[in-house]
């Protein structure tokens, strides 16, 4: 194929990509185009994490250690079917703070510190290097892949030129796209949509290369199967260590990576996406690693012995003779390589340029108001740092000669981005995090990893003299770079992971258990790992300060730009009901001002440059202190409220209650008057009716003489009635003057029972009674108490219904107490009723009207009330049975 | 000020829900161990040739755990959503 035609469809991919970027970017500025912001360009946009290294180096690796190449995706898998975990707190944490990178996160984590994000981006930087310096061998090998080609007949130009070339076209294309504006937050749309693109031109070519093996070389899945089990990897070798140690390096890096976190939390920040994520990403892993067992296994078979299996991906194809799937290979791999390169330098300049350049600018231009728009500077350092970047990999390409396995140096880039793993996983989960610690733990892993992999990575000779790798500097055998405290034939990547992490992590703990944390780390500790906890906003990182709001402004307009800075300020003044003034730079206008410049700047940064205005750095302990006295108080009060509430609802409860039994007085005593008048009326009425028969004269004298009885027996019932009453109000008012003295039970049963013998005196009764048990002597007011035995008794007469009615009266003595039971045969009184008797008018049924006008039992009631005893219904005992209890010595209060 | 105060026993739905929040945390455990169980038996020990199966092994667990996040992904993301809309960002909204 000609060298021409291969540059020339570079040329129109790239410009292909770019007009989608730029049209995209266009659109996406006059109107929201909604598929944009879906989960399935967010998916596509997380395919960066499956590079050049996956497209060409995977199905190498594969060839050269089985199914080991499966662990770089297996990890991600993980971390992703478990969002739930840490992902979605990232993407919050993102989105709340308005982080713009992975050193943002750290250092606005541990109190907005910039020696942190200075470390953090140092880090990614001298990471990211073997990895862009992978993508350029890679496009560069591919490139001399064609031009070895034997059916052509053009000279590779030169390898260097061609990776000269290809940096410098990716690092044009970045600054173009990458620093056109400045926000972070404000999202590259137009790269973020191009990059999904290149995701689905990458998936087609592979799988397109994949089904060509597949079903067009070998005859489907069972002859792959066969071909597998005939081939040099039919047995892979497992090295647990590698294999359980690559799983976890690669679901450490898919979160720790630059550029993965650009796109998982920067770009996007939507929960919901990440729930497509979840499974649609690792759907897309699965297909990408589908056929790469496949492609090597005929790679091995169809190529001659040592054709590199890095390209096996191109070179099949090739050599069967198809040059159009050969040429969509290509371009996956080209997509493969500049979409990560594009992405991995636009998180980097966004890394180097908020922490290195912004901070320096500020510490060599200590002045806050000077003239001049901050954003051309921080636009010019974006495009540097990209440039940078670039050209660092080059170097690394370069210096390292080009050789390596692609898979080898991906590794050692995971490794040395893995050293962010426990800052970030203890800063989003532990709020004892402190700064010391993730500055300790960082710097101890990095140097760990400079010096056990990354150094060594160059080779012998080239940094470390293969002296110093065999025998340790100056000798010392146990600081050996590949063999740690005297641990030999471990695998040195493996080797340097384990000693890394052990010691970042321990470090990490080891120094945040130790230290104290100052106050706005403490403050930004407590809202990173609480971010879900809602209405926990804590204190206001700003104190009432200096600033004025004119300052402030004025620096806004220049990191913002003129027009969006106004707009916040504007809509601010609004909220604060000064429409037209500049607003008010109260605590909480600050720090809403601070967020959304850290959005562009950093967390860092744009907390040092408000500093420099507000005349005061942050939040003191007294101020962390105050507030927190200040919630203690409010906590206190409202106790003290709510304990008032309950007392003031107990009060009301009682009132009502009052209340219910007033009315319910009031009711009776309404119900007693129209009782009592109509138990007066009933005898005066005859009374009246009789005597004006009398008056009449002329009737039989004993005519008269009837009538003149029944007007006196109406008058005795009158009489007894009134009795009656008076009695029971005597009773009642607690006034009745008791005629206390020693008396006998059994007399006074016996004169109650004389007494009662006048009430329906045709009636025989047989009365039950235990003569012993009666011989008490009470002190107590005898008649009255004889009163109530004569109403229980006559009641018994009365009332019992019963063929051959009986009586049985039984006394007990208990204590200082005497009950006496009065327990007839009839049917007794049914469950509704027992509660009613001894109201005052309450007489059951009148189908033996006895003259009584209801207010016997109530009588009865209260004078066992001024006996200082009582007379209760005993139900259950085969009729109508009532109890009297008494002292057997009454005691009078009064 | 006042401390959410979670209530102890929920409802079916809510129930259903902190459920599925449970399988979603349980699922990558259960992956790893899946994933790590080759190490179990040993492919460089033994003379099997076991790139094959293994290779099947570990592609249909893969499918697997592909599986059941997307059978929970639409349940968790209405939660997230739920979540959301409960604890979106002030700030902005006062600004705005």
């Amino acid at each position: 194929m000609p060298f021409d035609l291969l540059v020339l469809s570079c040329l129109c991919y790239v410009i292909l990509l770019f007009l989608v970027a730029f049209l995209v970017e266009r659109r996406a500025v006059g109107e929201a185009l909604p598929w944009l912001r879906s989960p399935l360009v967010y998916t596509l946009s997380l395919s960066i994490y499956c590079t050049a290294w996956t497209f060409y180096g995977a199905v190498g690796y594969a060839a050269r250690s089985g199914l080991e190449y499966l662990t770089i995706y297996l990890g991600p898998t993980l971390v992703f079917v478990g969002w739930w975990w840490v992902l979605r707190k990232l993407v919050r944490i993102g989105r709340q703070q308005r982080v713009t990178s992975i050193a943002d996160l750290i250092s606005s984590r541990y109190g907005k510190s910039n020696l942190l994000g200075v470390l953090v981006t140092l880090l990614c930087v001298v990471a990211a290097t073997p990895y862009i310096a992978l993508q350029l061998q890679s496009v560069t090998l591919s490139f001399s892949v064609f031009a070895s080609g034997p059916h052509e007949g053009w000279q590779m130009p030169d390898r260097d030129s061609t990776a000269i070339w290809v940096a410098g076209g990716l690092a044009l294309f970045t600054i173009l796209f990458g620093t056109r504006k400045l926000d972070a937050n404000e999202q590259h749309t137009g790269i973020v949509t191009a990059i999904a693109v290149e995701g689905i031109v990458k998936l087609v070519a592979l799988v397109a290369v994949g089904s060509y093996v597949v079903w067009g070389v070998a005859d489907g899945p069972a002859d792959v199967i066969a071909r597998i089990d005939r081939s040099a990897i039919a047995d892979w070798e497992l090295a647990p260590s590698r294999w359980a140690g690559l799983t976890f390096l690669s679901a450490a890096a898919v979160v720790c990576l630059p550029r993965m976190f650009q796109v998982l939390v920067v770009e996007t920040g939507d929960e919901r996406h990440l729930a497509t994520a979840s499974w649609a990403f690792p759907l897309y892993m699965f297909l990408m690693s589908l056929f790469v067992v496949p492609i090597a296994v005929v790679g091995l078979e169809l190529l001659p012995e040592g054709a590199n299996p890095d390209l096996f991906v191109l070179t099949v194809p090739l050599d069967r003779g198809q040059g159009g799937l050969a040429m969509l290979a290509f371009l996956g791999g080209f997509s493969s390589a500049t979409a990560m390169v594009i992405v991995a330098a636009v998180a980097l300049a966004t890394m180097v340029s908020n922490h290195i350049v912004m901070p320096l600018w500020l510490s060599l231009r200590p002045t806050p108001a000077v003239s001049g728009d901050v954003r051309r500077l921080v636009l010019l350092a974006r495009r540097i740092s990209i440039a940078g970047v670039l050209g660092l990999g080059y170097g690394y390409y370069r210096f390292s000669g080009g050789s390596g396995a692609l898979a080898a140096i991906g590794l050692i880039s995971f490794v040395g981005v893995a050293q962010i793993l426990p800052a970030m996983l203890g800063g989003i989960f532990w709020r004892g995090a402190t700064r010391t610690g993730a500055l300790w733990g960082l710097g101890l892993g990095f140097g760990g990893w400079v010096y056990t992999l990354f150094l060594p990575s160059f080779g012998p000779d080239a940094i470390f003299s293969a002296r110093l790798l065999a025998e340790g500097p100056f000798g010392i055998g146990w600081l050996r770079p590949q063999a740690l405290f005297g641990v030999e034939g471990m695998d040195p990547l493996i080797h340097s992971m384990f000693w890394s992490l052990i010691l970042n992590g321990t470090v990490f703990c080891g120094a945040s258990l130790v230290t104290f944390p100052g106050p706005l780390e403490r403050l930004q500790g407590a809202a990173f790992v609480n971010v879900f906890e809602t209405g926990n906003r804590g204190p206001q990182g700003w104190a009432q300060g200096k600033a004025e709001s004119e300052e402030l402004l004025v620096m806004a307009q220049r990191i913002l730009g003129e027009e969006p800075a106004l707009a916040l300020f504007q809509s601010e003044a609004r909220a604060q009901g000064k429409e037209g003034y500049l607003p008010d730079p109260v605590p909480g206008f600050v720090e809403r001002l601070e967020r959304r410049l850290a959005g562009s700047v950093g967390a860092a940064t744009a907390h040092a440059m408000l500093a420099q205005l507000a005349g005061r750095a942050a939040v003191s302990v007294e101020d962390l202190m105050a507030v927190a006295n200040e919630t203690a108080q409010i906590m206190e009060y409202s106790a003290r409220l709510e304990a008032q509430q309950e007392e003031l609802t107990r009060t009301a409860r009682q009132l009502r209650e009052a209340n219910e039994k007033l009315t319910q007085l009031s009711v009776q005593k309404d119900a007693f008057l129209s009782q009592i008048s109509h138990e007066l009326r009933t005898p005066m009425t005859s009374i009246r009716a009789f005597s004006e028969i009398l008056m009449e004269g002329d009737l039989p004298p004993e005519m008269a003489a009837r009538h003149a009885r029944i007007i006196h027996d109406e008058a005795i019932r009158l009489t007894r009635l009134l009795d009656d009453l008076l009695d029971l109000s005597v009773l009642e008012n607690g006034s009745v003057q008791l005629n206390l003295g020693l008396a006998n039970l059994q007399q006074m049963i016996d004169r109650a029972l004389r007494s009662a013998a006048h009430t329906r005196p045709e009636r025989g009764f047989t009365i039950h009674r235990d003569p012993t048990a009666e011989n008490i002597f009470l002190f107590t007011d005898g008649d009255r108490l004889a009163q109530v035995f004569i109403n229980l008794i006559s009641n018994a007469r009365k009332y019992c219904d019963a063929d051959y009615p009986e009586l049985r009266i039984s006394v007990r003595q208990k204590g200082g107490r005497v009950t006496v039971d009065f327990i007839d045969n009839g049917s007794g009184i049914s469950k509704e009723s027992q509660e009613l008797i001894f109201e005052k008018f309450a007489r059951l049924s009148d189908q033996t009207r006895a003259g009584g006008a209801g207010l016997g039992l109530a009588i009865c009631r209260e004078v066992m009330a001024n006996l200082g005893g009582t007379i209760t219904y005993l139900p259950g005992q085969g009729g109508a049975a009532f109890r009297v209890t008494l002292p057997l010595r009454l005691q009078r209060a009064a | 000020m006042s401390r959410r105060r979670s209530p102890l026993f929920l409802a079916r739905r809510s129930y259903r829900r902190r459920r599925l929040r449970d399988a979603a945390r349980l699922l990558p455990i259960f992956g790893a161990f899946l994933f790590l169980l080759p190490i179990l038996w040993e492919p460089a020990a033994t003379d099997r040739r076991d790139t094959a199966p293994d290779g099947v092994y570990l592609f249909a667990v893969w499918a697997l755990l592909i599986l059941a996040a997307a059978g929970m992904s639409r349940g968790l993301k209405a939660e997230a959503l739920e979540d959301g809309a409960e604890a979106g960002d002030p700030p902005e909204g006062r600004a705005g």
